[in-house]
Order: C-alpha cells, then sequence, then structure tokens
C-alpha cells in the first residue's frame, strides 16, 4: 500500500507547477489550465486524507470542487472569449485596466 | 388719543422692499414697461404716505420730537441681560423731512430713471437696487435707535457699492464701488465703537432713553466725563465717511462711475446727507461736547472750501458736481458744528433740491451728447436742449446763492449763525464760509457757460458726423418732467425759510424747533438784531455775484484767460488739478503699506502655515501611499505572485510555529 505522505508530496509538487504556471505564462488560457491543475493538486490531498481517516467527507468535498471547477470554466472561458473579441489579444500583461 | 395708526408706518419702508423683490426676482423675465411700473409704483406710495403723514401729524400736533414721542410700533429685536433693543421706528420733524426729501425727490429720480436708463442693460437690475436703496434710507431715517439706524446705514452702503458699480464690467466702475465701500467701513467702524460706548455707558440704544439719561446728568458735562467727547467724536468719524467729509471724502468723486441718476439720489441728495442727519439726529450727544462741536465745525468749514477748490479746475461735468457735493455738505457740518442745527437741515433740503436736479440736467447733457462728460467738448448747447439750459440754470442759481432762489436762504442762514455763533472760531469759520460761497458761484456759472454758451466744440461735431444731423437733441419728456419739478422746488424750495429780516417768519425753524430746542436758541440771534443779518446776507449775495462775474469774464467774455491764469500759476494750478494729490498719499502711506504688510501675513500665515499645515499632511498620506502604491500595477500575475508569497509565508510561520512547539 502507498503512504499517505506520497499522494501528499505528488499535490504539492502539482500545485507548486500550478502557481509556478500561473505566475510565469502570459497566455490567459494557459494561466486558466493551471488554475485547474491547482484544483485538481487540492482534490487529490482531498482524497487522500479521505482515504487515510477513513471518512467519506474529503470525497464530497471533491465532488464540490468539480461543480465549482466546471462552472468556473464555464464562466471563465466565456470571459476569456469577450476579452478577446474586444482587444484581440490574450496576453495578460497587456489586460490591465485595473491599474491604478 | 393718538389718531395716527402708527403701523401705517411700517409701509414706508416695506414697499419699496416689495419692489426690489418683484424686480430682483422676476425682473430679467418682466418687460421694461412692467419693471418700471413696479418700480415706480412702490416709490410713489410710500411718498403718498408720507405727505399723508406729515398732513396728519400738523393738523394733529402728534409728538414732534423724539425725546416726547411714544414708540409708536415695533417689537423686541435684541432683549438680553443689560441691553434691550427694539425694533422700531419713530416719527418727529425731523424725521417727517428727511422722509419727504427721501420718498419725493427719489420718486422724482425714478422717474427720471425710466427716461435715462431706457437703453440700457440690466433695467431690471438698475431698479431693484434703486428701491433697495429706498428701503434702505426709510429705515435709516425711521429708526428709533442707534442699531437700526446703523442697519440701514450699510443698507444704503451696500445699494451704493451696488449701483456705483452697475457698469461692472468696467474695471474703473468696479474699483469705484469697492473703494466706497470700503472707505465707508472705515468710517461704519467709528459708528460701531460709538455705539459700544453708548451700551457700556447708557446701557441701552434708544435715542430718547439715551437722550433722556443725558438730560438726567448735567454733572457728566461739567465734570468734563471723557466718554461723551469720545461718543460724539466716533459718531462723526462715521459721519465723515458716510457724508464724505475730509478726511474719507476720497470715494465720493469716483462714485460718478455709477449712472447718472444714482449720483443724484444717492451721492448728491439723500444718503450722503445720512451723515448730517445722524449729527443733527444725535443733537444733544454733540451738544454736550463743545470740542466735538468744534471739531464738527472745523471739518465742515475745511471740507467745503477745499473741495470747493478741487471742484473749480475740474472738467469732468459730473466730477464738478461731485466736489460741489462734498462741498456743500461740509457746509452742513459746518451749520451742526456752530449748532445751527436747523439751518443744517434747512441747507440739506434745499441742496437735496438743488443737486439732484443739477445731477440729473447734467444727466440730460450727458445724454443729449451721447455719453460726453467732458466739459471741454460742450458748449452752445443753450438753443440745443433749451428746457435742459433753464431747468439747469435754477439749480446753478440756486447753489450759487443768489436770491430768491433756495440755496441762497439755507446758505445765508447758515452762514450767518457762524457769524453770531459763540465758537472762538467763528470769524474764521464764517470767512472760510464765504470764500466758499464765493468758489462755488464761480465753479457753477463756469460750468454753465462752458456747457451752454459759447460755440459748439470738436467733439459734439463728431457726433453728428456719427449719428446724424440731429444729434444733439433734447431728451425725451419723461426725463424733462422731473427736472422741471426740481427746478421749481429749487426756485421756491427756500421760502420756507425766509428769515425774520427779510419779512418771512423762518417756518423751518419752527417746524424744527421741538427737535432742537436744546441747541443753540434763538435769543441770541435776536439780540444782535436784523440789521447785522441783512448785512451779512448782502455780503454773501455780492461774493456770489462775484463768482458769477469772474467766471463770465474768464469763460464767457475772454475765454483765454483762465488758461493763462492756469499757465502762470502752474504749481498751484497742477496742485490742485491733482486734487492736492490726496489719492496718491492715502495710497503711498496707508493703502501701500497695508497691502504690503498683508502681503507678507499671506506669505507667512496663509501660504506659510495654513497652506503648508495642509500640505505636510497630504504630503505625509501621499508618502504612506507610496508602498501602498506600488503594489497597485493592474498587472493579474503580479497581484497572483502577491497572494503566493502571502501564502507561502502563513505557511512557514504554521509550520515554524509548530516546529518550535515541537510536534514535528
Amino acid at each position: 500500500m502507498v503512504p499517505t505522505a506520497y499522494y501528499l508530496v505528488l499535490a504539492a509538487m502539482l500545485f507548486s507547477i500550478g502557481i509556478a504556471a500561473f505566475l510565469i505564462k502570459r497566455n490567459v488560457i494557459t494561466i486558466f489550465i493551471s488554475i485547474e491543475l491547482m484544483l485538481n493538486a487540492v482534490n487529490l490531498t482531498f482524497v487522500a486524507f479521505a482515504h487515510m481517516w477513513h471518512q467519506v467527507s474529503g470525497q464530497i468535498f471533491v465532488f464540490f470542487v468539480m461543480v465549482v471547477a466546471a462552472a468556473e470554466a464555464a464562466v471563465g472561458l466565456a470571459i476569456i472569449l469577450s476579452i478577446f473579441r474586444t482587444r484581440q489579444t490574450l496576453n495578460v500583461d497587456e489586460i490591465d485596466l485595473m491599474k491604478s | 388719543m393718538n389718531p395716527i395708526p402708527w403701523s401705517y408706518l411700517w409701509f414706508i419702508p416695506l414697499l419699496p422692499f416689495v419692489g426690489f423683490l418683484i424686480n430682483g426676482t422676476l425682473g430679467r423675465r418682466l418687460p421694461r414697461v412692467v419693471v418700471s411700473t413696479v418700480a415706480l409704483l412702490f416709490t410713489a406710495l410710500p411718498a403718498a404716505l408720507v405727505a399723508w403723514l406729515w398732513k396728519t401729524m400738523c393738523a394733529t400736533g402728534a409728538p414732534s420730537s423724539v425725546e416726547s414721542t411714544i414708540q409708536p410700533s415695533g417689537f423686541d429685536w435684541i432683549n438680553i441681560t443689560g441691553l434691550h433693543v427694539d425694533f422700531a421706528f419713530t416719527v418727529d420733524h425731523l424725521t417727517l423731512i428727511m422722509l419727504a426729501v427721501v420718498t419725493g425727490v427719489g420718486f422724482i429720480i425714478h422717474v427720471y430713471s425710466v427716461g435715462y436708463m431706457a437703453h440700457e442693460e440690466g433695467y431690471w437690475r438698475f431698479f431693484a437696487y434703486l428701491n433697495l436703496f429706498m428701503f434702505f434710507m426709510s429705515v435709516l431715517v425711521l429708526a428709533s435707535n442707534f442699531l437700526l439706524l446703523f442697519v440701514g446705514w450699510e443698507g444704503v452702503g451696500l445699494a451704493s457699492y451696488l449701483l456705483i458699480g452697475f457698469y461692472f464690467k468696467k474695471t474703473s466702475a468696479a474699483n469705484a464701488g469697492k473703494k466706497a465701500f470700503i472707505v465707508n467701513r472705515i468710517g461704519d467702524f467709528g459708528f460701531l465703537l460709538a455705539t459700544f460706548l453708548l451700551i457700556a455707558h447708557f446701557g441701552s440704544l434708544s435715542f430718547k432713553e439715551v437722550f433722556a439719561t443725558l438730560a438726567q446728568h448735567p454733572e457728566w458735562q461739567q465734570q468734563g466725563a471723557h466718554f461723551l467727547p469720545a461718543i460724539a467724536l466716533l459718531l462723526l468719524l462715521g459721519a465723515a465717511g458716510k457724508s464724505a467729509q475730509i478726511p474719507l471724502y476720497i470715494w465720493l468723486p469716483d462714485a460718478m462711475e455709477g449712472p447718472t441718476p444714482v449720483s443724484a439720489l444717492i451721492h448728491a441728495a439723500t444718503m450722503v446727507t445720512a451723515g448730517v442727519y445722524m449729527v443733527a439726529r444725535c443733537h444733544p450727544l454733540f451738544d454736550s461736547s463743545p470740542l466735538a462741536l468744534t471739531v464738527v465745525a472745523v471739518m465742515g468749514a475745511a471740507t467745503a472750501i477745499f473741495a470747493a477748490s478741487i471742484g473749480m479746475v475740474q472738467h469732468d461735468i459730473k466730477r464738478v458736481l461731485a466736489y460741489s457735493t462734498i462741498s456743500q455738505l461740509g457746509y452742513m457740518f459746518l451749520a451742526c458744528g456752530v449748532g445751527a442745527y436747523t439751518a443744517g437741515i434747512f441747507h440739506l433740503l434745499t441742496h437735496a433740491f438743488f443737486k439732484a436736479l443739477l445731477f440729473l440736467a447734467a444727466g440730460s447733457v450727458i445724454h443729449a451728447l451721447h455719453g460726453e462728460q467732458n466739459m471741454r467738448n460742450m458748449g452752445g448747447l443753450r438753443t440745443r436742449t433749451p428746457i435742459t439750459f433753464w431747468t439747469m440754470s435754477a439749480g446753478v442759481f440756486a447753489i450759487a446763492g443768489i436770491p430768491p432762489f433756495a440755496g441762497f436762504f439755507s446758505k445765508d442762514e447758515i452762514l450767518y449763525r457762524t457769524f453770531t455763533s459763540s465758537n472762538p472760531l467763528h470769524i474764521v469759520l464764517w470767512l472760510i464760509g464765504l470764500l466758499t460761497a464765493g468758489m462755488t458761484s464761480f465753479y457753477m456759472f463756469r460750468l454753465w457757460f462752458k456747457a451752454f454758451f459759447g460755440e459748439p466744440r470738436t467733439r459734439q461735431n463728431d457726433i453728428e458726423v456719427h449719428h446724424g444731423a440731429h444729434a444733439v437733441h433734447e431728451s425725451p419728456w419723461i426725463m424733462l418732467l422731473p427736472l422741471c419739478v426740481l427746478a421749481l422746488l429749487s426756485v421756491i424750495g427756500g421760502w420756507v425759510g425766509i428769515p425774520a429780516s427779510l419779512g418771512g417768519n423762518n417756518g423751518i425753524e419752527h417746524f424744527l424747533d421741538p427737535v432742537f430746542a436744546n441747541g443753540t436758541a434763538s435769543e441770541a440771534i435776536t439780540a444782535t438784531g436784523h440789521g447785522l443779518e441783512l448785512a451779512l446776507a448782502l455780503i454773501s449775495v455780492l461774493v456770489a455775484v462775484a463768482g458769477f462775474y469772474i467766471a463770465y469774464i474768464f469763460y464767457y467774455q475772454k475765454p483765454g484767460t483762465a488758461a493763462a491764469l492756469a499757465e502762470r500759476n502752474k504749481a498751484a494750478y497742477n496742485l490742485v488739478k491733482n486734487k492736492y494729490w490726496v489719492d496718491e498719499y492715502y495710497g503711498a502711506f496707508l493703502v501701500t503699506p497695508l497691502l504690503m504688510f498683508t502681503r507678507l501675513m499671506e506669505l507667512i500665515v496663509d501660504s506659510g502655515l495654513v497652506d503648508g499645515s495642509g500640505a505636510a499632511a497630504g504630503a505625509t498620506t501621499r508618502g504612506l501611499a507610496w508602498i501602498e502604491r506600488k503594489q497597485i500595477s493592474g498587472n493579474i500575475r503580479s497581484y497572483a505572485g502577491w497572494l503566493a508569497i502571502g501564502a507561502a509565508a502563513v505557511i512557514a510561520a504554521m509550520i515554524f510555529g509548530n516546529v518550535m512547539k515541537g510536534h514535528l
């Protein structure tokens, strides 16, 4: 049986890759995918702990996260589409209207 | 017992105020006919009311002086411990004369303005201000206490300021308005201090109570209480400001920037006489201090001759009249100063008639010449504007003191009273007055000859080139009719005060007797007999005729004489021509140092302390905000980066904390 720590380390690695990609990449879609990666890393931790403590609540959390992630993907992609239509770019460095 | 319904008094000031409200708020949208109808109606009604009041009061023998009058109407205004002020009006014979002048002459000038201002912009504004002035002036003369008097006093100052600066797009007019207001502030300062002293020493501001208290304490005067002359002199400072006397006369010549009817109403007939009225009204205070009385007389005489000398060399027709007004006001103060209050008020009355007439006639001349005010460019108007000429002649003869015109009787009364007064300086004052009378006659006839006789001078022909052959024409009847009424008054107005020596009964003297009963009474006069009075009258007429004759030679017979004389006495001529450089002295010794001090204070206190502390607070906030601001880049990834660093820091802290506790 694989120890729980292995899962956690894997999840931490996935999460760090997600953060790194989020910070480094300029393309909005790539950033979007890296967010999904981070969400799934968290899912993995939930499942790992649920298995370790023999409790279902962790797995139910995962379902919730998946539902929210699906909704978020729908909304997020729609936003990305409309941004592209108005600004003809997906480079986040150029989308800085919030700058004070 | 008293058949006069005193509550009608309230309508005298309130009606013009209603006119002001209507024209002031709606006037912009109303047609001109409506504006002038409203303005005329709401000044005609008070005039009628005053006439009715006069008739009723004389018929019923109602109280005729402040001391004996009942407080007709009013309500509590200020009621605190140690001070009670009513918002109340009072009427005595002095008030009646002032009211008649204010509402009567005021109404006549309103009629004239309808014609004079017909083509001006801001027609409604003009009449709104004029009605506002009538309101405050009525309050001033009706007031039963010093504080209400002060309200009217300030109010007419405001109206004067607004009307001097009526053509506010002209810098000189706007500046003249400011000058009038600021110079008057100095006088008002004196008035206010006097009011405070009255509160401190009399505990009341009502004329009736103050004068009663004064009469109950003759020992104050005997022991030489210092506050009596102080109050009188401070009041005099206020009067000097309002009535344009030395040293505060400088605003009146500049006030001629206003429209001519304003000069006639405010700066000749009514407002500027408020100072004389106030001195006469407070005569018990002045009588109680020989020092103050002497100052009044000397100030009046000095102003009279000083202004007359300047008036002799001015070329602007309105400025000649302005200096003449200052000079005549000086006469009134001279009369008050020698205790002849009746003579002062008499001169105030006749002066209101003939000076309003002179200003309005001058306005008619200016109107005929399309705005020309320089007398060097006039001439020969006698045939072109005959009615203006004849009416103005009445005014000129009246002010010059030629019998039987109005000015002769009042001026003569003043000179006679000065001569016979108990003041140690009386002969000197009389000589100054006599000399001034000659100068007055000279400069008025100078104006008369220059404007109406001789050949039409250059500028006039320019007008005909520009405006057609009949451009120089007589004014419309709505302007001429007031002139005729005032001319009539200038001729017969003095007959109310024909002295006994000339077979009259000196009606005005008896009329005002109840008011000035405490003044230098007429016993001294009967003692000296009528011969002296006649001799003095003869002398002053001779002096007036001499003035006429010199003007005749200088400006009619040999027109070059005056210029040659000026050339020979260049230094003296320039001194007078430049008004003794008084404006320049004031500018150099008062205004400039004051401005420099203000600038310095502005630099240190305003720019330095006030602005500085504000700027420092702002800079601190900005400096602190700079740190935060750097993070608000608008870049999503930088926000995410900060978020990640923060999360990492929190996790690191938690792990570190657990390590320290030994859990790991």
